[in-house]
């Protein structure tokens, strides 16, 4: 194929067109109503292409990426399933994506039913009272579920409970998130296990602490034994447990985060729910919580009257309103699919299937990659990069290289407990061929690096483009075509 | 799931354990799940399929003649197709450049677009949604402004803007002041008044308002700036294309929802948030951007770059906890901007305001409605009073398969009209509307 590096807009051509419209068929002039002050001025540099330019030039932009569809993804942290195709085409029917949010909501019925039933499926494999799908990701989810948390105590005139506890393990958005909702971050430091250390917890349950965030199996891969232990702590110091979906894919059909004494939950439906992550978004974070919060979820609610309909409710003690209407439906749907094709038996085994594929490449590659943490694993596990050090072949080296065989890189340099981490996903809907091959090359990698570690230091050396000047592009940011253009002069 | 009971041997074997409950060992027995689930059992495809047919048909296709934060705009069939390649929609965010040049390349002429539409210097990736886009501007605009504390919100913006900015603001600890309307537009000299009463970071303001009014800024960029406050607009792109944008205004951020770039209607979403800022305030803008540069050969190529604000490096020091946000409809916009081109959005634009002007005539006619707002000038979206019921309207409306104006309440509607209406369901729409 040939090489293809045009801008659309360079494709541009004064008069050129890609679309057609009706003619104005109504006898009246708006434009001419609006007074010319209110109108723009400014030239409006827009691409001026045909409808054929515009399919070529996405098409072949879509040749230089790669997705779950072009190969493995090993991302730790990031469930790259397989995202079904039928999924895809129901979440496009007309019947739905002519709906508007604002209709009448007996002329809704079914879109207000399937957003029904899947809050109520997810309350079901999570085990917890309700849910809301209004969250647009896993970080707004969290933002979301810490709300809850504060309306919580704030209800209870309980105002003094402005901390959260975050494990140093966590993923970067629960810090991150808990500053968007007003808390202060404490970190509870890890065992060399990646498991929060419960004599370090234990003195810092005072009744200034809100609640802690885990994530459990943490981002090593390991269940967290001692969670009911510590549940038992966070609540008889009055605060409340958070549980980050991001890892639940292994306990899906197995463990309930509500059974584990935790309080609140997202999910991510575009990881666990199979969902398409759609290079960065639309995700979904739907939030769940026990009996105890279930007022303080945001407005609006679908709710199920006593003559069967479905109907929009808003109530005043909820925390407010977190988004313009019901968040991404679009995903939503694709996630019932997704249920709905497994079923409640299919269901059970899609965690213990996750935790197996792990397993499996983990104890395949420690003869050549250092496992810190020795042990049964989750659905991901933590290598500190080649065991044999004395090669000067990093992990991003390794990364860079599995590139060049066709494999997307794992999660690199996170969790930050370890300076080489690189953290394996590998989810169950890939097969034993897949991890096979995966395994092969990772062993291939680890004799490049003794042999000829040169090569992998270049890697990657086959990919369209090579390794970027990443500095230079922080440095002097240009980040439209205007400001390219400008350069170029 | 492809697993053959052989693989499953293979594998256990290798792991040295005897069955897959072996690999929970260490989970406590009393938290192992062994009811059953309440959700059906599993369907086939054809069951699927006609489980969602079922619902779909439980749903009524309208002619839709409201908007309030969501508009009927024609989607052209090419978007549909594209978005489909399934390299786009199963791809990871970017973070591995030298296979994600196809992601990144879109998200750079996406950042190109919106610049473009809102006369700022700089665009994000995406947001979530237009609502949750403005509350990130608030803080932006008080990470900026440093001590400051308090962001002005001119009560002609959204409600639902206002409602999700209001409860951003109330965790953050952000006050949100809301600044009372006169006459359905944003009151000069009541924000000159919150400016001089101090502690104001900034105000957010909205092109067309919640009423459909375009309203005229003049002096309000000025007035903040003094009082050493940023402005913010909350514009609808679509109408970018005709109306003076966010930085002729002399904004310092736009944001708001793209929605209207031909994104259809779907029961609220997926749409696309989307902010754009100046150079100076590049780097408190929350979300990942996407940067050209060179590759080892010189070739052009594009990165995710000035990640040093974001949450998975920053963590709780982070200008904002974005991390997956609306990538693919950030595709779907910029691939119908392309399309429509100059000429193509302006037309929507002109095909919708003259659909507008002509139902607003049409029911000042009947005699039963009159303009909320006399001479306040509108695009696609306006207000009417009226003494008709305006449940039973709708419901009879909805019974004929047609969306009426919304509802606001004290004899108000807001009808919009887009490309897609035609003469003929305007018309249909006035003869419904008085014989209920």
């Amino acid at each position: 194929m040939k090489y293809y590096d045009k801008l659309i807009f360079e494709l541009s051509r004064p008069g050129r067109k890609g679309y057609e419209l009706p003619a104005n068929a109504f006898g009246t002039d708006g434009a001419a109503e609006i007074p010319a002050d209110l109108k723009r001025t400014e030239p409006l540099d827009l691409p001026e292409v045909s409808e054929l330019d515009v399919v070529r030039h996405y098409t072949n932009l879509s040749n230089k990426n790669f997705g779950v569809d072009t190969g493995f993804y090993p991302l730790g942290s990031c469930t790259m399933k397989y995202n079904p195709k039928i999924n895809e085409e129901l979440s496009a029917m007309p019947e739905f994506a002519g709906v508007h949010p604002l209709q009448p909501a007996e002329t809704a019925q079914g879109a207000l039913e399937l957003y029904y039933n899947l809050q109520h499926a997810l309350s079901s494999l999570a085990g917890l009272e309700e849910f809301t799908l209004n969250p647009f990701a896993g970080a707004h989810g969290e933002l979301t579920g810490l709300m809850v948390m504060r309306s919580y105590h704030e209800s209870r005139g309980d105002h003094k409970r402005t901390k959260v506890i975050v494990p140093d393990s966590a993923h970067g958005t629960n810090p991150a998130s808990a500053m968007v909702a007003g808390l202060e971050v404490v970190t509870v430091k890890s065992r060399p296990n990646g498991s929060v250390d419960v004599e370090d917890l234990k003195p810092l349950l005072d009744d200034t602490v809100a609640g802690i965030m885990m994530t459990n199996p943490n981002t090593l891969g390991m269940f967290e034994t001692e969670i009911m232990e510590i549940a038992k702590l966070v609540h008889e110091a009055g605060g409340l447990l958070y549980y980050d979906g991001a890892n639940f894919n292994p306990l899906l059909g197995k463990v309930r985060p509500g059974d584990m004494g935790f309080d609140i939950m997202h999910i991510n439906l575009h990881k666990t729910f199979s969902t398409p992550h759609g290079g960065g978004g639309p995700g979904s974070g739907p939030v769940g919580v026990g009996k105890h919060l279930v007022q303080f979820l945001p407005n609006p609610r679908v709710r199920k009257g006593e003559d069967g309909k479905f109907f929009v409710d808003t109530d005043d003690r909820a925390l407010g309103t977190i988004s313009t209407f019901f968040g991404n439906f679009g995903v939503m749907m694709r996630a019932y699919a997704y249920i709905l094709t497994l079923g409640k038996e299919g269901i059970r085994q899609v965690g213990p299937l996750a935790t197996l594929n792990a397993n499996y490449i983990k104890e395949s590659l420690k003869d050549d990659y250092l496992l810190p943490i020795d042990g049964v694993c989750k659905h991901e596990f933590v290598f500190d990069g080649l065991k044999d050090k004395s090669t000067g072949v990093t992990t991003l080296n390794v990364a860079k290289r599995l590139l060049d065989y066709g494999f997307h890189a794992p999660t690199i340099y996170f969790p930050l407990l370890f300076h080489e981490s690189m953290m394996i996903e590998p989810t169950e809907t890939e097969s034993k061929e897949t991890l096979d091959e995966f395994i092969d090359v990772m062993h291939t990698v680890a004799r490049e690096a003794r042999e000829t570690p040169d090569e992998v230091k270049n890697a990657p050396l086959t990919t369209l483009v090579r390794k970027l000047d990443e500095t230079g592009a922080a440095k002097n940011p240009v980040l439209t075509y205007k400001a390219l253009k400008k350069n170029a002069q | 799931m492809p697993h053959t009971e052989e693989d499953i041997r293979a594998m256990l074997e290798k792991i040295g354990v005897q069955t897959i409950d072996d690999l929970y060992g260490d989970v406590p027995e009393e938290v192992i799940y062994r009811e059953e689930y309440d959700i059906p059992s599993a369907m086939s495809e054809i069951e699927l399929r006609r489980h969602f047919k079922e619902l779909g048909d439980k749903n009524r296709q309208l002619t839709v003649f409201a908007g309030g934060g969501a508009y009927d705009h024609y989607s052209p069939s090419v978007i549909g197709h594209l978005l489909q390649r399934s390299e786009f929609y199963t791809a990871y965010t970017p973070y591995q450049p030298e296979i994600s040049q196809g992601t990144l390349q879109y998200i750079f002429e996406y950042q190109s677009i919106i610049a473009e539409l809102t006369g700022m210097e700089a665009s994000n990736a995406s947001m979530y949604d237009g609502a949750t886009a403005t509350a990130e501007a608030m803080f932006m605009m008080v990470a900026s402004t440093k001590k400051k504390n308090r962001v002005l919100i001119s009560d002609t913006v959204s409600e639902r803007v206002q409602a999700v900015v209001k409860t951003y603001g109330k965790f953050h600890g952000v006050a949100v002041t809301v600044v009372p309307e006169k006459d359905g537009v944003s009151d000069l000299d009541a924000i000159k008044k919150e400016l001089e009463a101090g502690d104001v970071a900034g105000i957010i303001v909205a092109t067309p308002n919640k009423y459909g009014i375009i309203e005229d800024y003049t002096g309000f960029a000025d007035a903040v700036h003094a009082a050493k406050g940023l402005m913010t607009v909350n514009a609808d792109p679509s109408t970018l294309a005709v109306l003076r944008t966010p930085a002729e205004w002399g904004a310092d951020i736009a944001c708001g929802d793209g929605q209207t770039l031909g994104m259809p209607l779907a029961f609220g979403g997926p749409y696309l948030g989307y902010m754009a800022t100046s150079k100076a305030n590049l780097r408190k803008m929350p979300g990942r951007v996407v940067g050209a540069t060179t590759d080892a050969d010189g070739k052009r190529a594009y990165v995710l770059t000035l990640q040093a604000r974001e949450q998975h490096i920053r963590r709780e020091k982070a200008t904002s906890n974005i991390c997956s946000n609306q990538s693919l409809m950030a595709l779907y916009a910029t691939i119908y901007v392309a399309l429509m081109g100059k000429e193509g959005l302006k037309e929507v634009n002109r095909l919708s305001c003259d659909g507008a002007h002509y139902l607003y005539n049409r029911l000042v006619e009947t005699g039963k409605f009159t303009p909320a707002f006399p001479g306040k000038p509108f695009l696609k979206e306006f207000v009417m009073k009226t003494d008709l019921d305006m449940k039973r309207v709708n419901a009879h409306l909805a019974e004929n398969g047609v969306m009426g104006g919304l509802d606001l309440g004290e004899g108000l509607v807001e009808f919009a009209v887009t490309e897609k209406r035609t003469r003929e369901e305007i018309d249909r729409l006035i003869t419904l509307m008085l014989e209920a």
